[in-house]
This record gives C-alpha cells, structure tokens and sequence, in this order.
C-alpha cells in the first residue's frame, strides 16, 4: 500500500510526517530507476541532534566499541554546535546493505528532498557499484562486525579490566592510519568465521606459548646477525598487521584488538579515496532528481527553490580556500555530462575516450572504475580548470613564500591536473610507513621506515608520542627513520 | 524496492558511557576547574551546569603526521584572480593560508581549547567527591525529588495498571441492576402485548407480538456482565512534597588573621551546609554576617571577598543573628539554621558571653547551629573553642577544619539527624 501522501497531489509547506520522508524516496526512487541507478534497499531513519553527534563520533556507523576518544570527539562536536560555530549534517549515510540513512529531524521538508535523494541514491549507488567499495568492503556484514567488536571488547574490559583495555586501544588508535593494507585486497569480513577462528587463534597461542617454554630452553647455535635474512622479507606496509602477528609481547587479546582496529580503518579506506566522486556524484543526483520530481508535480515551487538555495551553499567555492569536494566533484561530473553532450574540440583533444558518447553510460563507467586520483587525472578539463580560476603554487622548506608555478590557460592545464589529481593520493597527506626490520632472532628490536617525498619530514611532537604508543605495544626497542627518494635517511627517532 | 523508515529519536544516551569514559580521562582537570569554580560561584549557583574549558593537549591522541613546515610541496588553490607565474605569494597571507586541497588537511588548524558543559549532576559529584563525601549522602543531595504522587481517588480513565477492581464491580452492578430493570419492564410490557394479540385472536398480531418478546428477551441476555463504562482507575496526583522555608545564617570572623585558604575551606563549608538545606527544604533564604569587632549584614561578595581589620568580637555577629532573626525570620515561620565559622581568636570574657548568648538566646530558636574552626593549626585548644564545649545541646555541633576532606565530618551529625527525605 501507498503511503498516504503518495497520493496527495503536490508536497508543500516546511512540515513533514514520516509518510512523506517514505513518499519522497519512493518518487525518487521511480524517477532513478530512468537513470539505472542502482541501489541498496533504503532504510531511513530519523534522528535528533544529539544522535547526530553520537553518528559524528563514530564515522556514522550505528554501533560502536566504548572508548573514551569518541566521548571526546562528542564534547568537542556538542560544544561546537551549542555555541552555534558549526551547523550539523543534514544527514549521513553509510555504506551498509541496506542502505542506512540519518536524517535530522529538524531539516524542513524541502531539506529532507534534497537530502533523500542525495543519500538513499547518490551515495548509496556509488557505494554500490565504485570498485574500492565492491573490493574492499562489505556492506552486508560491517553492522554484524562493530556488534561483534564492541561486545568483544566490551567482554575484554571485564576479564582484563577497563584500563588495561584502554591503554591498549589508545596505541593502536595513534597507528591506526598505519593499519591500512593499499594493496593487497582484505579479506571478506564475516563475523561467524571471525568467532571460529579467534578462538583457534586463541587456542594455537597457548599451545605456542607451552611449547616455547620447552624451546627455549634448547641451546641455540650463536649466529651472527650479518647470517641472518632479514625479516621480514619485503617491507611491511600495515604496520597493526604485523604487530598483530608478531608483536612478542601481546597477549592474545591484545592482538584481536589490533585486529579490530585495523579491520575498522580499513573499512573506511575506500571514504577517504572517492570523497570528491562520492560526493558530487550524490550532489549531481540529488539536482537531477529534485528537478525530475519539480517536473513531474511532486514537489511545489517554493520547495525547489529552497531546496536550490540549499544546493547552492553546499557547492559554494570561495577563492582561494581549500577545495570544497562538493563543488569540484558537482563541476567534474556536469563536465563529463557536457562533455559527451556536446562536446568541444578542446573536449576531443583532451578526452578523446568520452566526447560525443552517450552521457549515462559514460557515468556509470566512471563511477564503477575510478578514484578522486584517477578521476580527476582522467577527467578533468580545461574548462573546468578554467571556471574554477585553479593556479598551481609550490614552496620548499625555509621559503616564507609560495611561488605560483602554473596558471588556469593551454600551458599551465596539464601541471594543474597532474597536481591537484596528485593531491587526492593517499600518501599526500598520510606518510607511507612501513616496516623494514625485525630483530626477531636477535634483540627483538622493530626498525620502521617512513618513505619521504620531497623532503617532507612527520610532525616531532605527535611522532615521538605515537611511538611511545607503539614502544609499549612493542615491549622492546622501536625505532623509526625517514628515508629520502634517493634511499638516504634524513632523519632518525 | 523495500524501504524502510524508523524513527530514532527515541533512542537517547548512546553517548553517555563514552562521556563517563572521557570525563574519567579529564578528572585532573576538571577537578582543577571545578576548584576555581567553587571560588567563583555563589553559594545559590552549585546547583547548576557548568561550562569547562578543556585544553586538548589533555586528551591528545597522536598520529604520524605529515610536517607542512618541511620539504618541498605544492598544491592547486581554487578562485586566482590576480597572480601570474613567477609571482610569490606570503605564507602568511589570506591566499597562502588556506591548507591543503587533499582531504587530510586542515586538520592542524584546531584551536587549543574546547568546551563544554558539565551537568549538574557531574558538577555536584566531583564537589562532593573533593568533600569526600560518603556516597549514600551524595546520592541523597544529588537526587531530585520535588514532586510526590499521592492517591487522588477514582476516574474513569487511565492505563490497566490501574485498574481498580472492587470499584469497577460496584459500577458494573449499578449498570446492570439499571438495565435489567428496564428489562423486566419491557418484558412485562411485551408478555402483555401477547397475551392482548391472542385474546384478539389476528395471526399477524399474534405474530408480531411474538417477535417483539423474542426481540426483548434476547436483549435482555445481551446485557453484559463487565462493560468498558464501568472500568474505574485509581487516580494518583501531583503534590509539590511540604517543605517550609528555612534561613541559613553565615557567620563568618574576617579579621586580618582569616587568610585566602581559610575563607576558602570556610567557602566549602558554607555551600556543603547550603547544598543540604535546599535539598531539604523549599526555600532557603540566605543572610551572611561577617564580624570583626563590630558585626555587619552583608551581601554574598563582600561576605567572602572583602577585607576588613579589626579585632575579634564573636559576639557582635550572634547579637546581630538574633536581631535579624527576629526582625525577618521569625522561627515560628522559619527553620533557622546557623553556621558560624572562625580561626578561634577571641579576646577577654568575649568566648564566655558568646557562649552563653548562643545557649540562650539562639538555640532554643534555633534547628541546628554549627560551628567550624577553621586553620591550618586549628585546634582544640583556642579560647572560642573551649567556652564553646560547654555546650550540650542537640541542635549544636562543632568541628575544626583543617582539609577540605574535613568540611563533611563537621556537618556529619546534622546529615544524620536529618537525613533528607
């Protein structure tokens, strides 16, 4: 059965009941279907301010492991908001299947269509479909797993005791950003098999522990340290991984915990890499569709424009500010719109693969096979470049300036993209660590590396204390040194 | 497509454990900030939220960073309007400011501090704690009970809970002895229609007849043992609980030998005394006398920040007391309570008189008078103290504080006599 309001002729007005959020998706939801997009099932769910906040502290995900950071995070996001310096999402949503959406409860009707089809179809058919998602994620089992993980811990925090618990999660939040596989696809997350093998995990380092006892005590032929392979054998780049396997002091509790840790942040490894897509896939979407229902009598007038006017400050780019991934992202993919539309010469010079195609197809490709990288390296275009007045500027270390090195025009197009594209790199703003040495036959010392590019060098300060974390789990020697592109260590910790 | 919606907004607190969690983190600093508060506040104030101010070096979670002060870098900044190649920007202008274009950045640009608010509830518990109160008392002064619920009768309406069983019987009772007195009337009347139908000896008469007595007797079954109308609930109502008004007199030596941290243990013991009072009674009034030679009414401010010299007449103050006690809180309208706090000087025959006015002018007026030395050398042996032992009286106490974990035991007797409801 139709919702009531399904049938009531025109939406209007700034009140809504929750028939009308469900009418809204169900009209977006025929007219998406013209465009292919393909989506999991919706659920919406409304929710207050203050569980917004607890959705903020938790990257959106419903549950959640206690720990005291995420109280932290929520003093300082309720005190932002109580002094009215930041206004709150309008919703979030996650990539689970189905498809969870928070809507405020506060948004006006016309926040709530903007926000519907910006969520319920925009992201949830980019996570969907975009490949880092299908690869590295897996929409069906994320809520089974936080459950499993906050009972676990939670279950850890009696046997062990809370401080324990959290001396523990506190290091392995400060490499948490190191607990990253980039490569190497992870495996499916799946809570059942989880359980079955934690407890062999569990049961095979007791027996290892038994025997070790026993082994030890055997006299061991001295070795030199030169004789030795180095292990391990190729550089680690998952740093929670390798303490998780190798760590020789870690209880094995400890090391579920690095576990969960590291399979959470890796769950939102795909996030941070498609922000710009995402996000202004969902925002074109939502345009698109709040037009079609406009068009189509669903809405009324004063509902779309102030739905525009919502739309309008959420693409808002002001000069010379840090990118606003709404706007690039909106601007990138009406581009590839006009582009296979109506293409220019400059077009088929610069895209020769997408000019004059048929535009949604083209969409739904791009969106399947592409990163912010990728994306912006492959479909950028002068005129974009152009509209949005981009210039390239460059400083080096001891320099109080910033040199302009590029402009928006022919020359300057290809150094503006190749940039701005190399920005949206993982390693440009997380530092590519990996672990090179491990002492294991030996002193039992671990010997990081932390690949520098152009000379970047880590923050001292957050350094030193992230590896006081990471000494503590470790239990012996750690050090850490910064190689240069040329292989020359510039600097040691 | 199977969409769903489900309201949330039902669900509330699931940030509460991890809100303990970080205040727990935070105790050292709160309890830093909760101190200078209890300087700050007046004494009507405790019972409120209050606004901290953390710094997040307290709670600092680090991470690899990458430095932007190092190396060579550069990065594509939106909206140029004025610069050519070659130009060189400041670092610190407007347009060299803004961070990063890459999705991480921005993210050192934080301010120092943030801020939020304690409740009530946190506030008072981390006072309390400092006082080192015991906890059945702190969860007495903690809880709020204004509101009591007593029996209001019988309504008609209300949830099955409820219920009132004898009361819906008696209605049920009356209903059906109504309708089944209707009934026998009827009954009778339609018996007789029948019988006049065949003495006229017409079918159709006899008939219909018939059917209306069938019709009346088979209403007359229908007429139900319980009906909704006879449901009866007992009602309970609102009732703010009887307190009375009461007057809490300070008493307080400020003579030059009354330093900063005996005005500031006397402070903790003032509001404890103040907290109990307007747990316990509605309306508490406040009167603050502070005395050198000479006693004086004075407002909460100048009670515990002004400075004044001179010597030591305790007995000015309890002159003062009764003065104002008479004049505006008569004890028959008021429960007069009295705290009197002082580091023990006292001249000539000063403690003697003031002793025997206290036993006979404000005691027998008075629910309680305490009285707290206060120092770090406070002792039992200072010339107030003993002419105040002589004492015995139910309504009087008196301690020596010399720690702030000292503030309770001086009030303990009190808290146990009047335990709060």
């Amino acid at each position: 059965m139709l919702p009531r309001s399904v049938t009531k002729s025109r939406l209007s007005g700034s009140e809504w009941t929750l028939d009308d959020l469900l009418a809204i998706e169900q009209m977006c939801a025929r007219h998406a279907q013209r465009y292919a997009l393909d989506t999991f099932p919706n659920q919406l769910e409304v929710i207050t301010s203050e569980q917004m906040l607890d959705s903020y502290v938790s990257s959106g995900l419903p549950v959640n492991y206690g720990h005291w950071s995420f109280g932290k995070q929520y003093l300082i996001e309720s005190g932002k908001y109580r002094a009215g310096a930041n206004a709150l999402a309008y919703e979030i949503v996650i990539n689970t299947n189905p498809c969870i959406a928070f809507l405020m409860e506060g948004n006006s009707l016309a926040m709530q269509a903007l926000v519907i089809p910006h969520a319920c179809f925009g992201h949830n058919s980019f996570s969907k479909s975009n490949y880092l998602f299908t690869q590295w994620t897996q929409p069906e089992a994320v809520l089974d797993y936080m459950l499993f993980a906050r009972n676990y811990i939670a279950d850890c925090e009696e046997r062990h005791g809370a401080t324990q618990v959290e001396q523990t999660l506190d290091a392995l939040h400060a490499l948490r950003d190191q607990g990253l596989d980039k490569y190497k696809r992870p495996r499916k997350l799946d809570t059942r098999k989880e359980r079955a093998e934690q407890a062999k995990r569990l049961s095979n380092a007791q027996d290892a522990m038994r025997q070790g006892e026993y082994y030890s005590v055997v006299p061991h032929a001295a070795k030199s340290a030169e004789a030795m392979p180095t292990f391990p054998k190729e550089p680690e780049e998952n740093l929670l991984y390798f303490i998780e396997k190798h760590a020789p002091k870690l209880e094995p509790w400890q090391r579920e915990l690095a576990r969960i840790v590291r399979k959470i942040a890796q769950y939102f490894y795909p996030q941070r890499q498609t922000q710009v897509m995402n996000e202004g896939w969902a925002t074109f979407w939502h345009h698109r569709l709040i037009n079609d229902m406009y068009d189509a009598g669903q809405i009324d007038q004063g509902i779309l424009l102030e739905c525009l006017h919502s739309h309008t400050n959420v693409i808002r780019q002001p000069d010379y500010a840090p990118l606003n991934p709404y706007a690039l992202g909106f601007a990138a993919w009406n581009e590839i719109k006009r582009a296979c539309q109506s293409p220019t010469d400059e077009d088929r010079e610069y895209l020769p693969g997408i000019a004059g195609k048929d535009w949604l197809e083209t969409f739904h490709d791009v969106m399947r096979n592409y990163r912010d990288e990728s994306f912006l390296l492959q479909f950028l275009t002068p005129k974009l470049v152009r509209e949005f007045r981009l210039m390239n500027i460059q400083t080096t270390e001891g320099l109080d300036h910033w040199v302009v090195s590029a402009t928006a025009g022919a020359d300057g197009f290809k150094a503006i993209r190749t940039q701005l594209a190399a920005s949206y790199r993982l390693e440009s703003y997380l530092p590519e660590m990996s672990v090179v040495r491990y002492g294991r036959d030996s002193d039992r010392k671990l010997t990081l590396q932390h690949q520098s590019y152009g000379g970047r060098l880590l923050q001292d300060d957050e350094a030193e204390q992230s590896l006081k974390h990471l000494r503590w789990l470790w239990g012996f020697e750690v050090s850490l040194e910064a190689v240069g592109e040329n292989g020359k260590t510039l600097k040691t910790y | 497509m199977s969409s769903v919606i489900v309201d949330r907004r039902p669900d509330r607190g699931k940030s509460t454990g991890n809100r303990q969690r970080v205040l727990k983190r935070l105790e050292g600093a709160l309890r830093a900030q909760v101190d200078q508060m209890i300087a700050r506040r007046k004494l009507g104030e405790h019972d409120k939220s209050a606004d901290i101010e953390i710094n997040r070096k307290d709670v600092k979670e680090p991470r690899f960073l990458l430095d932007s002060k190092t190396g060579a870098h550069g990065r594509a900044v939106p909206g140029n309007s004025n610069y050519r190649v070659g130009d060189k920007i400041p670092r610190d202008s407007p347009q060299g400011k803004g961070q990063g274009s890459g999705p991480g950045a921005g993210e050192s640009e934080q301010e120092d501090m943030f801020r939020f608010a304690l409740s009530r509830e946190e506030y008072l518990s981390l006072l309390f704690d400092e006082l080192e109160l015991p906890p059945l008392i702190k969860k007495d002064l903690l809880e709020i009970d204004e509101n009591r619920f007593r029996r209001g009768g019988v309504v008609r309406y209300g949830n099955p809970s409820t219920v009132c069983v004898a009361r819906t019987f008696k209605a049920s009772i009356g209903r059906r002895v109504a309708a089944e007195a209707h009934f026998e009337e009827a009954l009778d009347a339609a018996e007789a229609a029948l019988r006049v139908a065949r003495s006229s000896a017409v079918p159709a008469r006899v008939e219909v007849a018939e059917m209306e007595l069938k019709e009346v007797r088979r209403r007359g079954a229908d007429i139900p043992f319980l009906d909704p109308i006879d449901l009866r609930h007992r009602s309970l109502v609102e009732v703010q609980s009887p307190r009375t008004a009461a007057v809490m007199f300070c008493l307080m030596d400020v003579s030059a030998s009354m330093n900063e941290s005996r005005k500031d243990l006397a402070k903790r013991f003032f509001t404890l005394l103040y907290l109990f009072l307007s747990r316990k009674y509605a309306k508490v009034e406040l009167v603050f006398i502070r005395h050198t030679d000479e006693a004086q009414e004075v407002d909460e401010d100048t009670f515990f920040n002004g400075t004044q010299s001179g010597s030591t007449k305790v007995l000015s103050a309890l002159t003062k007391m009764r003065e104002i006690m008479n004049l505006r809180y008569p004890p028959s309208r008021y429960n007069v309570f009295g705290a009197q706090a002082s580091d023990g000087d006292s001249f000539g025959d000063d403690s003697s008189a003031s002793s025997a006015f206290l036993l006979s002018e404000l005691l027998p007026f008075s629910r309680y008078f305490v009285y707290a030395e206060v120092g770090e050398t406070a002792s039992e042996s200072g010339s107030l103290w003993t002419a105040y032992s002589g004492i015995a009286s139910e309504q009087f106490n008196m301690a020596t504080l010399t720690a702030r974990n000292e503030v309770y035991p001086a009030l303990a007797k009190l808290f146990k006599k009047e335990q709060p409801a």
